[in-house]
């Protein structure tokens, strides 16, 4: 049993750590493929896409002229105008986690809290091309420590899956906006640099931002390939932030959250990600749960080659709507009260 | 100013007390740059466990600390025994005039109180006429301001029976000055604090409807992370481990009050509400509050939720029925006050107006309805101009004031900017009442001390932190063997 208002500012709170997390993580791709680019100049193009990526285009047209590096740093760092904003996010965390403080152990607390502190210390010149990296580890560092504190310190009961299925729900859609990067870089380039160094380097930012570089050589032991690297974030179990991963761990918190309380039948935290879900039947009712689960079933029962015949651009653009509907389903089951 | 003030550390000489003897030892022995030190670790540990005072009227800091002294304010086992008693009197007398003034007005019958200064008072809820409150106790929750003036002389300076803030600091300056100081606990048998928030739950499970169907289930009702008190109520919520909820978390089916859930609703039996009256129930009082439960005072009155503290315990905390209260003991409890009053001119009366405006140099006025420090008057710190204008507001609405002498209220050892030196503190003891079917006779439970409020500016009386007051730890002693 849980307040509705309390499950609802930890699910918010744990959503707006990961969007700044994942924003971190664009931008790192973004600084990577920029950095490709020798004259600093013709790097619109990768900072345009990083706009695009994080579904700030609109916000940012509103405020600035053309993307250049340390206006989209601006935008996407500290503009509190912007709702996506690292800085806007860590707000709102924070205001969530005072919302709930009796609900957060007392790690969670400093973690939020702590983060809160250290983000007024940060300087102008923090926030230039040159700066970036040191605010963008900081992010990170930060945001795993938020996890950890949660994992580790948390009781295993409602207020924790509502965190856990904000965070995944959040990293199910910002996995699916990191490759879609590359769609954007490319966009304006046409064909013609495919299977070309620039190509190579590309997909190896994308995977960099997710900190999947060496996963790939132990997965695949083998050179960057688009395909093998989109299979990779997508489809594959084993990488914790593919969509697969995400997905399943969305289905396995919603579960747990249609469920009973805890000690009632209900497997153990699904750490494991190889496997299919541990299935927590009877909740076939919940309709948040079914959309979880054909989200899930229609990763599992595709190909990356399937993927990039109906084009890898549509089917993340699909994936993303259809997380945000199931966002959407959920507050309207659980959280409206 | 009166006389030399009482320094509780120095007694009226300049010989250490027996009390304060090790802590005089310890403040001699610790360089100022180390105390300095210790200071910044406090207030470390208060921004990050983010216990802040947020005033987000004019501009204020939405995270402000309020000022923690880290010497230690001392209390032998006879003061607070004295003390002990004279609250427990004190808070059964005020409990029993509730009870009475919503009930047969025996009080006024006998005239002992002007009825229009009770049935008029702008606290007095007359929904609350004739309902009788569960286990009969109407304040839970009280914090009575004592200031002492001499060795043994206490005085309540005023009675706050509303929704009186501040406990989590007490609590919290425990925690931290066991941390940084732990060498003085070990020298020091310092009685402990940190059971209130279980004699809290305590008082508000003894308090449950008479409808409550099982385990009463208690909840604290906040008005949200915007008050300034917030940090405080979602401490307690945390420490007694019960729901922190707004109103908008709360409905009102069939005359019950439940909470939402993720689950659906639940029942809800007792609320302990850091909310004013006017905002509890739109339906009864202001209609355009957002803050509170439509229906909830209904539910109240049919016995299926009990409100901690009371609606209308503010007529009890009124400046002008608190020159009754020593009346109050006697009429009820049939005993002598234990704590005095401090003496009170009521500019109601033409004789008392007419000696406070003709000495208004020597005395503090008080807007009867005021809080916080706000709408007084310093008469011997104010100047000629600030008098007059005041004399003009007090001769308008004389109803509105009262005078009190200016108090020389006692000192204690301050760590200040130039050093420790003496400043003026007074203290704040939070009384419990629980139920037990008698008003004059409610279970009261105080943890030993309170929080002590200290005026950190030369020479100032004022200690409220919403006018820069700061506080301190408050140690009870055991009794020595």
């Amino acid at each position: 049993m849980l307040l509705s208002r309390t499950a609802d500012s930890m699910y918010w709170m744990a959503r707006y750590i990961e969007r700044a997390e994942s924003v971190a993580r664009l931008l790192d791709v973004g600084r990577r493929m920029s950095s490709l680019v020798p004259d600093p100049d013709d790097a619109s193009s990768e900072w345009t896409s990083t706009i695009e990526a994080a579904g700030c285009e609109a916000s940012f047209a509103e405020t600035h002229g053309t993307p250049t590096a340390s206006n989209v740093i601006d935008h996407l760092v500290r503009d509190v105008r912007n709702p996506s904003s690292i800085f806007a996010c860590l707000a709102t965390v924070r205001q969530n986690a005072r919302a709930v403080r009796t609900a957060l152990s007392q790690d969670v607390w400093d973690a939020v809290n702590g983060m809160w502190i250290e983000s007024q210390e940060w300087r102008d010149e923090d926030f230039t091309v040159e700066g970036l990296p040191r605010v963008l580890d900081w992010v990170k560092e930060r945001s795993q420590r938020f996890g950890g504190a949660l994992a580790n310190t948390m009781l295993r009961r409602e207020a924790y899956w509502w965190a856990r299925l904000g965070m995944f729900l959040e990293r199910a859609e910002n996995s699916a906006r990191i490759v879609d990067v590359k769609y954007h870089v490319l966009l304006p380039r046409g064909p013609s640099d495919v299977g070309g160094h620039l190509d190579y380097y590309q997909w190896g930012a994308v995977l960099g931002a997710v900190s999947a570089f060496r996963a790939y050589h132990w997965v695949y032991r083998d050179r960057l390939e688009p395909l093998r690297v989109a299979e990779l974030m997508i489809l594959r179990p084993e990488l914790p932030r593919s969509l697969l991963s995400c997905a399943s761990q969305v289905t396995y918190y919603l579960a747990r959250v249609a469920g009973s309380e805890p000690g009632a039948g209900a497997g153990e935290e699904d750490d494991e990600l190889g496997g299919p879900t541990k299935t927590v039947t009877g909740h076939d009712r919940s309709p948040s749960l079914s959309a979880a689960r054909s989200i899930e079933h229609a990763l599992r029962t595709t190909t990356i080659e399937r993927i990039f015949e109906i084009g890898l651009h549509e089917f993340l653009t699909d994936f993303v709507e259809s997380v945000n509907a199931l966002g959407v389903d959920v507050r309207r089951e659980y959280l409206l009260g | 100013m009166p006389s030399r003030p009482y320094d509780e550390m120095r007694g009226d000489g300049q010989h250490v007390r027996h009390l304060y003897g090790r802590v005089a030892a310890w403040l001699d022995a610790t360089p100022s740059s180390l105390l300095a030190r210790r200071r910044a670790e406090a207030e470390f540990i208060f921004r990050r466990t983010g216990i802040t005072f947020a005033v987000y009227s004019d501009g204020g800091d939405p995270d402000r600390l309020i000022p923690f002294d880290i010497i230690p304010r001392l209390i032998d086992a006879d003061e607070w025994d004295l003390l002990h008693r004279g609250l427990t009197q004190r808070v059964r007398a005020l409990n029993a005039f509730l009870a009475d003034a919503y009930g047969p007005r025996e009080f006024i019958r006998a005239g002992h109180i002007p009825e229009a200064l009770v049935t008029r008072n702008p606290a007095f809820v007359p929904f609350m006429n004739g309902f009788p409150v569960p286990g009969g106790s109407h304040v839970h929750v009280s914090g009575i301001d004592i200031v002492r003036t001499g060795p043994s002389q206490f005085h309540v300076l005023e009675d706050n029976c509303r929704t009186p803030s501040g406990v989590a600091y007490m609590l919290e300056d425990r925690e931290v000055m066991m941390r940084l100081f732990p060498e003085l606990f070990r020298t020091h048998r310092v009685r402990p604090i940190s059971h209130y928030p279980e004699e809290l739950l305590r008082t508000l499970q003894s308090v449950a409807p008479p409808n409550c169907p099982g385990d009463p289930v208690v909840v604290l009702l906040t008005p949200g992370q915007y008050n300034s008190a917030y940090y405080e109520h979602s401490f307690l919520a945390d420490e007694m481990g019960i729901e922190l909820v707004e109103g908008a978390d709360l409905v009102v089916r069939d005359g019950v009050v439940h909470m939402r859930t993720t689950r659906g609703l639940r029942r809800v039996d007792v609320i302990y509400r850091r909310l004013d009256d006017a905002y509890l129930d739109p339906l009864a009082f202001r209609p355009d509050s957002v803050l509170g439960v439509p229906g909830l005072m209904a539910a109240y009155r049919a016995g299926n939720v009990t409100i901690a503290n009371a609606p209308g315990t503010g007529v009890a905390d009124d400046k002008a029925v608190y020159c009754h209260v020593p009346d109050m003991i006697r009429f009820f409890l049939g005993e002598l006050p234990i704590l005095q009053n401090v003496p009170t001119w009521q500019c109601a009366r033409p004789d008392d107006l007419a000696y406070v405006l003709d000495n208004l140099a020597d005395l503090v006025v008080k807007d009867v309805q005021g809080s916080g420090g706000y709408g007084m008057l310093v008469g011997p710190h104010a100047t000629a101009a600030t008098r007059e204008d005041f004399a003009g507001r007090i001769r308008a609405t004389p109803d509105r004031y009262i005078a009190q002498p200016t108090l020389a209220l006692s000192t204690c050892p301050t760590f200040v900017d130039d050093g420790v030196a003496p400043r003026h503190v007074d203290l704040r003891p939070y009384v419990l009442g629980g139920g037990s079917g008698d008003p004059g006779s409610i279970d009261v439970r105080i943890v030993p001390g309170g929080l002590t409020r200290v005026a950190l500016p030369e020479g100032s009386l004022v200690v409220n932190s919403s006018q820069g007051g700061g506080t301190k730890d408050t140690w009870v002693m055991e009794r020595e063997a």
